[in-house]
């Protein structure tokens, strides 16, 4: 059975409890982009692609690997594509 | 017929006298088929008397049971007796029934009802006690680590926070005789409002025992007195933020710290006290540092900066009788702070040689230049203090005669001066011969604090303006 632990909002209710998401960018110009292959099956067909066209219109392209789909990105990858890039495009595929 | 009167046990079967009394259960269920038996672990148990199972322990709650096993006599829905544990004739006066457990000792204590275990009365006051919560509920799946939700949700300061439960926050809240919708005030930046409750949830975040609830508070009411200048003290770029000092009973009745490493870590009650000051003007006001928070370096001291004053080894009269409040009381003083600098005398044995050198040192609060906006609390330790005592100077003395030695020559603080281009202009000195006080008569302050070894003091220096001060408050129960 799930269960859920309920905790008491510290804060002025000024905002909603839900993590909102991260606003888009307006635009990606001179951006460097990161396309991160989880390992799934054919992911990378579908992250070449992309590669092909953001290449296409200019754009400094670097690509990532995870080891497996199952587990979280290392903690160095992460590191590492946060570092390098302004934005990342992960490949959900099979 | 059923009769309106009816007899209430509560057992568990881990209590021995609750085991020990079963043949008298039996007894009673004959002469008394309407009695009711609770029980609170084993819902099997006493075998064959049919008990009610109360593992919830909602019955035991609502009956008020503080020890196993209990016997309540109801006439006409009311209760008329009670007993506990087991003493025969008290229970033969309770149920009117004579000759019960013949052959058991006479006398016999109980157990704790479950009801009494640790952290079983504060989920049983908020599930069946009608105590509810105004803030809103913030649920994570329970396969989440709720110290890694609360990061998630940016109530932390970067280091862990103990997660606020509704029980942890209704234990807290016992802490203090104050409403949970009692207003304390408005936090600036967002001017959030902070309900006794929403302190409780910070301290709790902070890691504070009940305890320190109401020194909590009153450290509240100090930061948003308008002399203190809380939304000043948070938004500027200065080093400075709050800091908590203690004086009266309270401090040695929570255990804080005034001795041995008073000003720095290992004390419960002084590291979570100033940090859930912190926390709430971070999550209920908003005052987070990057976005009001400008301070250009800060300082380690807005995790948490807090200390009681040391008055069991002083002869000086503390801050707080000097501020007007009865030596009894309990009293919380903020100030602000930028950390402590050390003062360093190992050879002065006169209070006359030892004063310079605390004027010296004093005279570089800020910059050996600045004597605007200047504040600062001197923390005097036990072997500095000892010299004063011997030569009988008073604390005022002391302050007198640090007023006199910091009183520098507009000479050395004017612009280029010592090759220095920082300094006042001509025009905030009139006469170019004359002095100024590196202190504001009232912002250079004297504490005392500190373990037994080393002939160190420090000072606390900070911002001091029209805007910004010193506020003491009285600590409520």
């Amino acid at each position: 059975m799930k269960t859920e632990l309920v905790m008491l909002d510290p804060t002025s209710e000024l905002s909603p409890t839900e993590r909102p998401r991260r606003t888009r960018p307006s635009t990606i110009d001179g951006m460097t982009i990161g396309l991160l292959d989880i390992s799934k099956r054919r992911g990378d067909v579908f992250l070449d692609r992309i590669e092909e066209r953001l290449q296409a219109r200019g754009f400094s392209v670097r690509r990532y690997r995870k080891p497996r789909f199952s587990i979280l990105a290392p903690p160095e990858l992460k590191q590492q594509i946060r570092n390098e890039c302004d934005l990342v495009i992960e490949a959900l595929a099979d | 017929m059923q009769s309106k009167d009816t007899l209430i046990a509560v057992v568990k079967k881990d209590c021995p006298t609750c085991t020990l009394i079963v043949p008298v259960l039996r007894q009673l269920r004959a002469a008394q088929p309407s009695l009711t038996i609770y029980t609170q672990d084993d819902p099997a148990f006493p075998e064959g008397l049919a008990p009610v199972d109360d593992t919830s322990l909602e019955q035991s709650y609502r009956l008020g049971v503080q020890i196993v096993p209990t016997l309540i006599r109801i006439d006409d829905a009311r209760e008329t007796a009670r007993t506990y544990g087991w003493d025969r004739k008290e229970w033969e006066r309770v149920t009117n029934v004579a000759g019960l457990g013949t052959g058991l000792p006479d006398v016999r204590p109980g157990c704790g009802s479950k009801t009494e275990d640790p952290g079983v009365a504060e989920r049983l006051a908020i599930r069946y006690g009608g105590f509810t919560f105004q803030s809103r509920e913030v649920t994570i799946d329970d396969s989440a680590d709720p110290i890694e939700a609360c990061f998630d949700r940016g109530w932390s300061d970067g280091l862990p926070v103990v997660p606020p439960t509704p029980e942890r926050v209704y234990a807290m809240l016992k802490g203090t005789t104050r409403s949970p919708q009692e207003v304390v005030g408005q936090i600036p930046p967002d001017y959030g409002e902070c309900t006794v409750e929403k302190a409780a949830i910070n301290a709790v975040l902070a890691g504070c025992k009940p305890e320190y609830f109401p020194v909590v508070l009153a450290a509240i009411e100090a930061a948003l007195a308008p002399d203190f200048g809380l939304h000043g003290v948070l938004c500027t770029t200065n080093f400075i933020g709050p800091v908590v000092m203690v004086n009266g009973p309270i401090a040695r009745a929570i255990g804080m710290n005034s001795g041995v490493n008073a000003l720095g870590q290992g004390n419960r009650a002084n590291a979570t006290i100033g940090r859930a000051l912190q926390l709430v003007v971070r999550n209920v006001g908003g005052g987070r540092p990057g976005e009001i928070d400008r301070a250009t370096l800060g300082n380690p001291g807005k995790y948490t900066f807090c200390f009681a004053e040391d008055e069991e080894g002083s002869e000086w009269e503390s801050f707080s009788v000097e501020k007007g409040f009865p030596k009894d009381a309990s009293t919380v003083t903020l100030f602000v702070g930028d950390g402590a600098a050390p003062i360093v005398d190992e050879i002065s044995r006169t209070p006359e040689s030892l004063a310079r050198s605390y004027a010296a040192c004093l005279r570089a609060a800020h910059h050996p230049k600045k004597v605007i906006d200047v504040a600062a609390f001197l923390v005097v330790t036990p072997e500095h203090a000892r010299v004063f005592h011997q030569a009988g100077w008073s604390k005022q003395r002391l302050k007198s005669e640090l007023e006199r030695l910091l009183r520098i020559p507009v000479a050395e603080l004017v612009r280029g001066a010592g090759g220095i281009d920082a300094g006042i202009l001509p025009s905030e000195a009139p006469d170019p011969n004359g002095t100024i006080p590196k202190f504001r008569t009232g912002s250079l302050n004297i504490v005392r604090a500190g373990g037994g070894a080393g002939k160190f003091s420090a000072y606390i220096s900070g911002l001091g303006s029209i805007t910004i001060n010193p506020v003491t408050k009285e600590v409520r129960p």
